[in-house]
């Protein structure tokens, strides 16, 4: 396809350059930095759309690829390589598709706007950079980078504890990657130091020119998998992830559920299973173990919680658990459905912290006891609180549904043990949404400041109208999205097979 | 044998034009001796120019005393890149601390023509005596506050223990020359490399020299003046310590392990492994708890000691060029974080606590800014100098397949990143203090920042142009 390999350096650029544009607007404008803002991620998604339309589902290479030499020296050749699957797709459309909304909903933030805005733009330029790099160094930088702009958003914007909060998300997710950097200097000289390519790495790994003993394929796949452990969160290393949430203004926490943790699953699925099969077969049943204990665990904890962000941001470790027992059970249902989950938690837990923060900007807290009966005030924020929430929890017709299902199909023919645990995990999840639902929007309205709220705004229904219309799309029409992935997903899953013991009898599926 | 005066041109300027000043000196009324801060900077652009022609030439100089490489020149071109960057820092500094002696200037020339003949130098007795030269000038400047006990205090420390460690050098040079009967780089390599056995003799004067340098570098366990001196001595000189002697000290130990001592590489990766894990642990686990900004960056500056240990444990070109170009990005970060400190710090250096920081990405936007770029590249994080250096030096050490010292590199420089950040939490999410009055900077000291986090970035985003440099330096 003639001009559209550029696609997603532009949608880099456009970014970049709305950062840039903000540098030379008064400070005291207020209106008109938001408005810019605005503008450049509308752009942006407008752009990105073009990769739906011009996606290719037939193929199982990576598509809009532009590459170019950064810099060689002496034996270090680095270079600028960018490229999108059926996997990554979606998860940049996640992207450009929640951050307009985030932007609105940052309409409430009066405080220094301006860096606020170049901020956001920065951090929408470093997590598309995450999704669509193919070079390992240019991935990491895009990692790291990131980091720079969530931390001063969590820091400067954030609640009460919002410097301890951004402190520990820094710190957590530096130490959990510096590792990965060891381990892909080491992959780099172990591809007899040609470059970082990572499609030409897999391939190599997979055609048997690159040979790793299995012991430094075990560490590598560590390496790795810790950077992205941290970020999914995976239990035990989910700590970080309830003070960042709670202390982050809703735009942040919206960006920081819906796109920032795909990034740790998103990391798993690109990089550890392709590069280590062998590693990911071993490991599989312990990473499995830490999925089920996070659904679980994540999932009783969100029960007790008197704060509703602090739920939502357990519920959401429960959830992602979901995503990795999906990968690590490394066949096409399973992975195909841990993608869609992916996409289902970014809309879902996204469209809650934003009806969160709008209760927030009316009433100042988080706590669950402080609400009751306001629904009767507040019809239509009770109505759309409602679908996201039976999205969250999985109804049919939802979007929520189709990842879960296919993650525990996929799961039970891998081992129906997992799956039956892991199913148990979707039950607690309907009692911690729909017990918090009801103390929040049922009964009678008690306290004489929840009488006096007010319903949502135009603005407020604005950004909600598109997450609830594509969570039915998603839920009903569901092939508009897997039919990209299927081609992407079976790589990878045949990636695995080529290593797996073939005497091994599995029941194999393959819907149609 | 000869003396090839085209080669020594840069050092023959420096020192004529040091002398000169210090001649001016007693004609100049107090007040305006300041001025001869600018002739040294001609003096200094002087040099270069002639560095810059001098550059591909290659031979010996001296009597056989001195190198004429490529190395040794880019090594020229760095140190009076720092040397001119502190010497602007410096004539600031007087002005506002209203000290006003010609002497100073003179005083970082002749530091710098030592750091020249350490870089350069083909002989363990020139090394010696670049040593002394840039050591002795550097006490004086380190005291050079005379009224305050600290600057006092910083400098007898630092003398006593630079003349320490002078003396063992000195005895691991009379040990090598025992050994192989020259002090002569190139005839002791050969020397060696002819010998099948090493004599216990030689292994004592390698083990000397490397704990003579130790000192001068602030390698653990050698380090422990460096915190003290660093926060006595005026603020351009602490950078000249951390920046310019430091650097100096680790080319010319660069040298002599790469280019005399190659052959005896199994004895001394071992010990500078070690010591480039106590480096950067110590470094960076101390840095962790410094009120004091000045301190802070002492004890910063020894843990980038021991990335750049790593990069010369790995024993490769790689490794080579990733050291010279972790000096540069570290020189671009360092001079530029000195800067925005001795800006901050004001008269008397009043303002040094990390509280002083509170709330200034607000108070003054423009050092804010900078400041921050210079601690983000500190810590190592991408699209800045500080990480393209380390992932160079990283990269050299794990082809040399030295992994546990790269992940140990990597988490030690996790742990640094705290401290940084530290520092950027008070400027943007501390309380603004209402009274303070506002911050003043000149405008040459704003074009200097300017340019530093400039070149911090650029470095940061096309490291080839310098890198390339990097590697037709090393010729050996």
């Amino acid at each position: 396809m003639p001009g559209t390999e550029s696609l997603l350096t532009t949608l880099l650029l456009i970014a970049g350059s709305g950062a840039l544009v903000l540098l030379f607007v008064p400070i005291r404008k207020i209106l008109l930095l938001r408005s810019i803002t605005l503008f450049f991620t509308s752009i942006t998604f407008l752009c990105s759309l073009l990769l739906v339309t011009h996606f290719d589902s037939g193929s199982d290479t990576m598509q809009f690829v532009q590459s170019a030499p950064w810099f060689d020296v002496g034996v270090l050749h680095f270079q600028y390589h960018v490229g999108i699957d059926g996997i990554s797709l979606f998860l940049v459309l996640l992207t450009t598709f929640l951050m307009p909304l985030a932007i609105l909903a940052s309409w409430s933030i009066e405080e220094k706007v301006k860096s606020y805005m170049c901020f956001m733009l920065l951090l929408e330029v470093g997590m598309i950079g995450v999704f669509v790099s193919l070079d390992l160094i240019l991935f990491y930088v895009f990692w790291e980078v990131m980091l720079i702009p969530m931390y001063f958003l969590i820091g400067v914007w954030g609640g009460q504890r919002r410097i301890y909060a951004a402190v520990k998300f820094f710190i957590y997710t530096m130490a959990g990657s510096s590792l990965m950097l060891a381990a892909i200097l080491a992959l780099y000289f172990f591809n007899g130091a040609q470059n970082f390519d990572l499609v030409e790495i897999t391939q190599k790994l997979s055609l048997g020119e690159i040979v790793l003993s299995p012991v430094a394929e075990l560490l590598l796949f560590l390496a790795f998998f810790l950077a992205f452990a941290i970020k999914v969160p995976l239990f035990p290393f989910h700590t970080w992830l309830p003070d960042a949430h709670v202390e982050a203004p809703t735009a942040v926490s919206v960006i920081l559920a819906g796109v920032l943790l795909k990034m740790g699953t998103y990391g798993l699925l690109r990089f550890c299973l392709p590069l280590f099969p062998q590693a990911s077969l071993t490991l599989a049943p312990l990473i499995s173990l830490l999925a089920i204990i996070g659904i679980l665990y994540g999932a009783l904890v969100a029960m007790v919680q008197p704060d509703v962000k602090k739920l939502i941001a357990y519920s959401s470790v429960s959830h992602l658990g979901f995503v990795v027992l999906g990968i690590f059970a490394f066949n096409l249902q399973s992975i195909e459905g841990a993608t869609y989950q992916m996409l289902n938690h970014g809309l879902s837990t996204g469209a809650l912290f934003l009806l969160v923060g709008m209760l927030y900007d009316r009433r100042h807290t988080h706590l669950i006891q402080d609400f009751g009966g306001l629904a009767h005030v507040m019809p239509r924020c009770a109505a759309f609180f409602m679908v996201m929430t039976l999205s969250s929890i999985g109804l049919p017709g939802l979007n929520g549904f189709v990842g879960e299902f296919l993650i525990l199909q996929g799961t039970f023919l891998e081992n129906a043990g997992r799956a039956a645990f892991a199913a148990s995990g979707l039950v607690l999840s309907a009692v911690y949404m729909l017990w918090m639902y009801q103390r929040v929007f049922m009964g009678p309205l008690e306290s004489d400041s929840n009488r006096a709220l007010a319903d949502l705004n135009v603005r407020e229904t604005v950004i909600l109208v598109p997450i609830v219309i594509l969570a039915l799309w998603m839920g009903s029409y569901s092939s508009t999205f897997l039919g990209r992935m299927e081609t992407s997903v079976q790589k990878v899953v045949d990636r695995i097979e080529q290593v797996r013991a073939p005497q091994t009898f599995r029941v194999e599926y393959r819907g149609d | 044998m000869e003396i090839n005066y085209t080669a020594l041109l840069p050092e023959i300027i420096l020192s004529l034009m040091g002398i000169l000043i210090m001649l001016l000196t007693p004609f100049i009324p107090r007040a305006h001796q300041n001025r001869l801060g600018y002739l040294a900077q001609v003096g200094m652009v002087l040099a270069f120019l002639c560095v810059v022609m001098e550059w591909g030439q290659n031979g010996l100089a001296l009597f056989e005393m001195i190198f004429q490489d490529s190395f040794g020149q880019l090594c020229k071109m760095f140190f009076l890149f720092v040397s001119s960057t502190i010497l602007f820092i410096s004539i600031n500094y007087l002005e506002q601390e209203k000290l006003f002696h010609g002497e100073f200037f003179a005083l970082l020339l002749f530091a710098t023509v030592g750091m020249f003949l350490m870089a350069t130098s083909a002989d363990l007795v020139m090394t010696f005596l670049g040593l002394e030269l840039l050591s002795i000038s550097t006490y004086v400047l380190t005291g050079f506050k005379v009224r305050e006990r600290k600057s006092s205090e910083a400098a007898w420390k630092y003398f006593l223990l630079g003349a320490f460690s002078t003396a063992f050098l000195l005895y691991g040079i009379a040990f090598v020359y025992g050994a192989t009967g020259s002090t002569k780089y190139l005839q002791v390599a050969e020397v060696i490399q002819a010998s099948s056995e090493y004599p216990l003799i030689l292994l004592l004067g390698l083990g000397l020299i490397v704990v003579g340098f130790g000192f001068k570098v602030a390698l653990a366990p050698f380090h422990v003046w460096t915190p003290d001196v660093y926060e006595g001595a005026p603020i351009p000189i602490t950078a000249h310590l951390a920046v310019g002697a430091k650097a100096a000290a680790f080319l010319a130990l660069v040298r002599i392990l790469y280019q005399v001592l190659p052959d005896l590489s199994q004895h001394w990766q071992a010990v500078l492994w070690v010591s480039a894990v106590l480096t950067m642990a110590i470094g960076n686990i101390a840095a962790l708890t410094q009120p004091n900004l000045k301190r802070m960056l002492a004890y910063s500056s020894i843990a980038h000691a021991g990335y750049l240990l790593v990069g010369l444990t790995a024993h490769s070109p790689q490794g080579t060029q990733g050291i010279l170009f972790y000096l540069m990005a570290y020189a671009l970060m360092t001079l530029g974080a000195f800067t925005v400190v001795q800006i901050v710090g004001r008269q008397k250096e009043q303002n040094l606590s990390i509280e002083d920081y509170s709330g200034m990405g607000y108070r003054n936007p423009f050092l804010g800014i900078t400041f921050s770029v210079f601690l983000i590249s500190l810590a190592g994080i991408p699209v800045t100098a500080g990480f393209m250096g380390k992932l160079f030096l990283l990269a050299a050490a794990v082809e040399s397949q030295m992994y546990w010292l790269v992940v140990i590199a990597l988490l030690a420089s996790a742990v640094g990143i705290y401290y940084y950040l530290r520092v950027i939490v008070y400027m943007y999410m501390g309380k603004l203090k209402k009274e303070e009055i506002p911050i003043t900077i000149p405008t040459p000291m704003r074009v200097l920042i300017a340019i530093l986090v400039l070149g911090t970035l650029f470095l940061g985003v096309f490291p080839g142009a310098f890198l390339s440099l990097a590697r037709e330096a090393v010729s050996f």
